[in-house]
């Protein structure tokens, strides 16, 4: 890539204290106007690595540069560059929508009249103007993260980082957010943005980097990954003692393997044809005389991407880096 | 559009912009104390409870314990200790504004920000000492209802008052370092009242120093809350505030033997830059390691 806006090369970030390697030598790098999703479960490194572009963190080794700029060498440079929307928003309950944003345009060094007038642009564009003189406490979570949005916007960032700018709120919210943040892309804004939800990626990411245990395993767009999965998924359940003969039986009716997901209890396989195959797959078992307890058709998941590129799936990569460290470090030895 | 942000030049902060961002972040945090009634509540209603129930409830027996300077009004006594009580009770918001701020994710805000490092914990300190000032003119106010007169003169009256927030900003930095050592608002919420409460009741706030064990006394006599409460009763009294005409005692030996005013200032003053010197750098070191 001749220009990359963000270029991050062999970034490392351990915490001896809690004995975690949050980042594992991830390398990425993307152009500017586009947005970039990093998906991946809860521990996976996702807002470690955020923090360590956002000059929030340090990491151990590596480098990373935002629009030319090292961040660990010239951090202030770099926060001129750059907007944040943490995980939480960080916003003031107390002040109303319209001070929160116009104090960070004052950080920002802005006179009061053009950090008056820079928060009256963003509040209207963000949705916001109408609720503007309210104290956040009375804003709904959706609002909350709007507004925590706005306030990253104030500087001009030549990128933006979102940090699970949907997670914890309403679906309609989230479709409001995903809509502003497709808005803000058009207007040439570039974001890294990370999801656990493939679907939330898949809307928003021009291009998507999937994250486990403090490495990046898969990059590509959304329809690249998916077609990994070969379009959709059959997932079925069946009875334990004939488990093994079903996964057997349905060798070579698809693009993959059958596989058992421990964590949801059910057998899972691409169905590239979509219903075509989930009649090729029933026929098939109700040949051999093994009765199917439920069947279903879907769309891929982040589970069905983590099942694919790592053989477990999300929830049970989430249970895993949620157990003690300790516990959590052999099961990396034992992937390895 | 007549808004814009420079980059290549805003790469270093300016004294000035650091100035402006320390007004800024204090402004925010006074906003907070205006606009969540139950904070202004709490700083101002328990200093004037404290102040009645020491007061009307402890009065009249301490009443004759006390220096004949005060006039037997333990009211006297009683506001220039008192005063320094709630300023060290009062540091420990510092501490758990900081927590709250952090746990909130609004310093991670703050430092994604091209603003001075150094803004959060000044702002946060100075915007303490302020609402300080405040809690301490209302306390100040209804002393002088209760009947609290100072008997030297209106300089030494302001002058103490000075002593007294100086020492209040001091602790402030105390309880900035404990927060951002311990991090969580709830843990916070005891930790810093841990070291206040010893600090406080052995000390003269209450009741003279004389009255104490030999042991406890000589904690007591040196320990930063008792000479600037000694400070301020000094300040504003007199030096016949700080004598022990205890029973048996010569009133002129006592006279000669009490610690003077002047002395009592410089160690107060000694203390608080004492305090500064640590806790300042100290906050700054934990700070900078607590968010990243």
């Amino acid at each position: 890539m001749s220009n990359p806006i963000v270029r991050v090369e062999n970034v490392v970030k351990t915490f001896p204290k809690a004995n975690v390697v949050a980042l594992d030598g991830v390398s990425l790098e993307f152009e500017a106007g586009i947005v970039y999703g990093l998906l991946g479960p809860n521990g996976a490194g996702k807002t470690t690595l955020i923090r360590v572009l956002t000059t929030l963190l340090r990491a151990d080794s590596g480098y990373a540069e935002v629009a030319g700029v090292d961040v660990a060498a010239d951090p202030t440079s770099a926060r001129t560059l750059i907007g944040l929307a943490g995980q939480f928003a960080a916003v003031d309950d107390y002040l109303t929508g319209r001070e929160n944003v116009e104090m960070v345009g004052r950080l920002y060094n802005l006179s009061s009249g053009d950090a008056k007038q820079r928060a009256d642009q963003i509040l209207n564009r963000i949705h916001l103007s109408e609720a503007a003189d309210r104290p956040v406490r009375t804003y709904s979570g959706g609002m909350r993260r709007r507004l925590d949005l706005a306030a990253s916007l104030v500087g001009r960032p030549r990128v933006l980082f979102l940090d699970e700018p949907t997670t914890g709120i309403d679906p309609q919210s989230r479709i409001d957010l995903w809509d502003i943040i497709k808005d803000l892309v058009a207007g040439g804004t570039t974001v890294l943005l990370t999801t656990q939800y493939l679907d939330e990626a898949d809307q928003l990411a021009d291009r998507i980097g999937v994250i486990d245990h403090g490495k990046l395993i898969a990059q590509g767009t959304g329809d690249e990954l998916k077609d990994r999965m070969g379009g959709s998924v059959i997932e079925l359940h069946v009875a334990d003692d004939v488990r093994e003969d079903a996964i057997d039986s349905l060798v070579g009716i698809s693009t993959g393997p059958a596989t058992f997901d421990q964590y949801r209890g059910s057998v899972r396989l691409p169905a590239p044809d979509g219903s075509q195959t989930l009649m090729n797959v029933v026929r098939r078992l109700d040949e051999r005389g093994i009765a199917v307890q439920d069947v279903a058709l879907h769309k891929p998941t982040l589970d069905d991407v983590f099942l694919t590129l790592t053989g477990r799936g999300a929830e049970e990569a989430e249970a895993e880096s949620e157990a003690t460290p300790a516990k959590r470090r052999r099961s990396r030895g034992r992937r390895n | 559009m007549t808004t814009k942000i420079e980059t290549a030049e805003r790469a270093r902060i300016t004294p000035l912009h650091a100035a402006k961002d320390i007004a800024v972040i204090t402004k925010r945090n006074l906003l907070r104390n205006i606009r969540l009634p139950q904070l202004l509540i709490f700083a101002t209603v328990q200093p004037i409870m404290f102040l009645l129930l020491f007061n009307y409830v402890f009065g009249g027996a301490i009443g004759g314990a006390i220096p004949p300077i005060a006039q037997g009004d333990y009211i006297n006594w009683l506001l220039p200790g008192l005063l320094i009580q709630v300023a060290a009770f009062g540091a420990g918001q510092t501490a758990l504004g900081l927590t709250e701020d952090l746990s909130k994710g609004v310093i991670d805000r703050f430092r994604s920000l091209p603003m001075a490092r150094s803004a959060v914990l000044a702002g946060r300190t100075l915007s303490d000492l302020i609402r300080n000032g405040f809690v301490i003119t209302l306390m100040v106010i209804m002393g002088f209802v209760m009947g609290f007169r100072y008997q030297t003169s209106f300089l030494g009256f302001v002058a103490g008052l000075l002593v007294a927030m100086t020492f209040a900003y001091a602790l402030s930095w105390i309880m900035a370092s404990i927060g951002l050592a311990v991090k969580n608002p709830e843990a916070a919420q005891s930790a810093v009242f841990l070291p206040v409460f010893p600090l406080v009741f052995a000390s003269s706030v209450f009741v003279p120093t004389q009255t104490m064990p030999e042991w406890l006394r000589a904690f007591a006599e040196v320990q930063p809350i008792t000479v600037t409460t000694n400070a301020l009763r000094g300040l504003m009294l007199g030096q016949e505030a700080l004598a022990d005409f205890g029973p048996g005692i010569n009133p002129i030996q006592a006279l000669a033997d009490a610690p003077s005013v002047g002395g009592q200032v410089m160690m107060s003053l000694l203390w608080s830059i004492g305090i500064l010197l640590v806790f300042v750098p100290l906050s700054v070191r934990i700070y900078r390691r607590t968010v990243g």
